[in-house]
This record gives structure tokens, sequence and C-alpha cells, in this order.
């Protein structure tokens, strides 16, 4: 992601970097913080992360008594289990059937609030619209979606774009952690993203810095 | 010029008085010591082990705490006591406990009635549920938690300022 880009470039000064652990920033988030304003109004909603396991994120749905679930979906679409052959020799696909039969496996209209971060620019082409849908079948009506896009610049060879796992601090500003060297798959243009969701009660999108658009979505 | 020195004679000197011997117990059965031990020493030997080398398959219940390092396939239940699965451990159970620690893998739902920790080599997949978690950076989860409020225990005579301080601590426990 973007704002990695400075500290990729190698700002040695800066303390986060110089630890030898994984790069860490923080950032305000208005579209994060209109999810978390739906989901304050009650207590005790499912709530749905599909990032990796952030025990930050966890923490912070308990606490406000909600029951908080996790599947690392992008972990599980990349693992290489879901491979199969494909038609031309020496290629493999992905099993969509198979990755349906095992992940995400939860009853219709399940969840209120989903997070799904930034999982759509990286998840496997053949992935993308059976998973959404799925994500669309196991939220209730009414249910919050949050989701971030890159724009077309973070595309770009010079944009250092990298993989984050998100961290919730509080109702408006995450930290984002270098997560593993997943590859950005695509970027979607805002139709495309209206196309995705499409059904959906109302989506809102939020132009955050650094090549990045947040999504509200109200199921 | 070899000769040794008296102080590091390790018996004891014939004239130095002996204490008093302890007077023998009228039973000759055994009667084991008992030892003041550190609070640490005797949690320890009361632990259960079982070892990185045993398969368990089958229903796995006791009334003490118990370390696990190596695979169960069934249930675990403790009831009031704690469970800490190893780093060797691998659980495909549901498991139910008072504090249940997770080093290992665990396959099943976990209820920890107090507590349930992942530790940072944990990979679960399962629900959790307990009154309070603690998931270290680089567990793997993928299932729900459902944190479960700590049961406010009502005492008759209690009197009126304390009956509504007791759940504000419980809260705060939590």
């Amino acid at each position: 992601m973007g704002f990695f880009r400075n500290l990729i470039g190698g700002d040695d000064d800066s303390p986060r970097a110089s630890a030898g652990k994984p790069l860490r920033v923080e950032r305000y988030s208005t579209g994060f913080e209109q999810f978390t304003h739906a989901i304050r109004e009650s207590e005790g909603l499912s709530v749905l992360d599909l990032g990796p396991t952030s025990p930050a994120n966890l923490e912070y749905i308990t606490g406000l008594g909600h029951r908080a679930t996790n599947e690392d979906v992008l972990s599980a679409a990349c693992s290489g289990r879901y491979l199969m052959p494909g038609e031309e020799e020496g290629t493999t696909i992905v099993d969509v059937s198979r990755f349906l039969a095992t992940e995400l496996q939860y009853a219709d209209e399940s969840f209120d609030a989903v997070m799904l971060w930034d999982l759509c620019d990286y998840l496997p082409e053949p992935l993308v619209k059976p998973v959404i849908e799925r994500v669309r079948r196991i939220t209730r009506p009414h249910g919050v979606l949050l989701a971030f896009f890159h724009s077309r610049e973070a595309a770009s060879p010079d944009a250092e774009t990298c993989y984050c796992r998100y961290h919730i601090r509080n109702h408006r500003l995450l930290e984002l952690e270098q997560g593993k060297p997943y590859p950005l798959q695509r970027t979607f243009q805002n139709r495309h993203v209206e196309n995705l969701f499409r059904g959906y009660a109302s989506i809102k999108f939020f132009l955050g810095k650094e090549n990045i658009r947040e999504v509200v979505l109200l199921r | 010029m070899w000769k040794s020195r008296n102080d590091e004679k390790p018996t004891v000197s014939p004239t130095i008085p002996q204490p008093p011997a302890p007077v023998a117990p009228a039973s000759t059965t055994y009667q084991p010591r008992t030892l003041e031990t550190p609070k640490m020493e005797s949690y320890r030997a009361d632990v259960a082990h079982i070892g990185k080398s045993v398969i368990i398959k089958g229903e796995l219940s006791g009334s003490e705490d118990l370390y696990l390092d190596g695979e169960v396939e069934g249930n675990i239940d403790l009831h009031d006591h704690n469970l800490v699965i190893g780093p060797n451990g691998k659980v495909r159970a549901n498991v139910s406990a008072r504090e249940v620690i997770v080093h290992g893998k665990v396959d099943g739902n976990i209820v920890g009635v107090d507590k349930v920790e992942l530790k940072k080599s944990a990979v679960l997949s399962g629900d959790i549920s307990t009154q309070r978690i603690v998931i270290e950076d680089g567990a793997f989860f993928k299932g729900g938690i459902d944190i479960r409020k700590a049961e406010v225990k009502t005492t008759p005579a209690a009197p009126p300022f304390s009956s509504s301080s007791s759940p504000t601590l419980l809260d705060e426990d939590n």
C-alpha cells in the first residue's frame, strides 16, 4: 500500500522501520469511522473480520459487546490448497467450488457487519465474484460492510504497493502493518465496485489518502 | 603438603553435638514427608502431563490441571481445572476447562469458563466462548468469539452499599 512508500524507500529514521519488525503506520479512516458509527449503536451484533487475525480487532469488536468472527480468506485463497490442474498442460486454476465448500461456511444472514478491508484487490480473479456473493448471502439485510480499494495509481510500478494487515486502534484510527507479499491483482474503478456490489441498499465512497478509496455499503 | 583441610571434610565431626533425632512415629507404615515448597512447585506437581508421543482418541476428562503436548481426538472436559495445550499439541476436539492456554493446534470449539489465551504459535479453527480472552500477535484464529459476562453472585444479606459496588468490580475485571 502506498502508505509504506516512504518507509520502504529507506527512511531509516523511522522508529518502526528500524526495529527489524514488520512496518507499521497509523492513519485516520473516514470510512472506518462511518462503519464503527453503525456498529456502535447497538450491542450483541455479529461482526465478521475477513483479514488476518488481529488481536486488536478482536479485542475492539468484543469490547463493544459484539460477537467477533475472524477468517483470513486471502491466506486460504493463496495457500495453494485449492489449486487444480488447468486445461492447458502445466497450468493451475483455482477450484472455486471446493474453496466455497470449505471457506466462508456460515449460515445465510449470519452477520450484521463485515470488514472486507482490501481483500478484493488481492483475491485471485476467479474467486472475487463468488466470494462477494457469499459475503452478500451471509450478511443480514441492513448489515454494513467496509471495503477498501486501491486506485489505478496504486498499481503503477513506482507505487510500492504492498499487502497490509489492518489493526483497529480506535473508532477512526487504523494501524497498517506490512503483511505477506501477496501481489496486487487488480484495481477497481468506482463503476466496477458498484457492479460488484449491485443489489446493496446504499454505497458510499470516501476518497482516502495514498491511492485508497474507502467504501461503506449497506446490504 | 597434601593434607586436606578440616573444613573440607564432608562428614560431621563426632565432637559437634547433633540435633535431637526426630521422634519416630508409633506406626511403622510409611509416612510421606510434608515439605514447605514454593507455590509454583506445588502447582507443577499437581499438573498432569501428556507427552508429545501420546495419542488419545475418545473422551478425556479429569479433575486436575493438565498440560497436553500430544494428540487428542474426541472431547476434553476438565470442569474447573486448567488446560495448557503445548506447542506440540494437536487437538481435534471440543475443549472445556476453567482456563485454556493454547500454544499448539486446535480444531474444535473452546469453552474457557474464566479465560482463553492464544499464544503466538497457536492455530485455532473453532469458536471460543469465555469471559476473558488474550490473543498474541501471530496467532492464527478462524472462528467466532463470544464473550460471556461474569455471573453476578447475589448475596441476600448484603448491606445496601456493597450491592451497588460489586457489579462494577466484576465489570472492571472483564
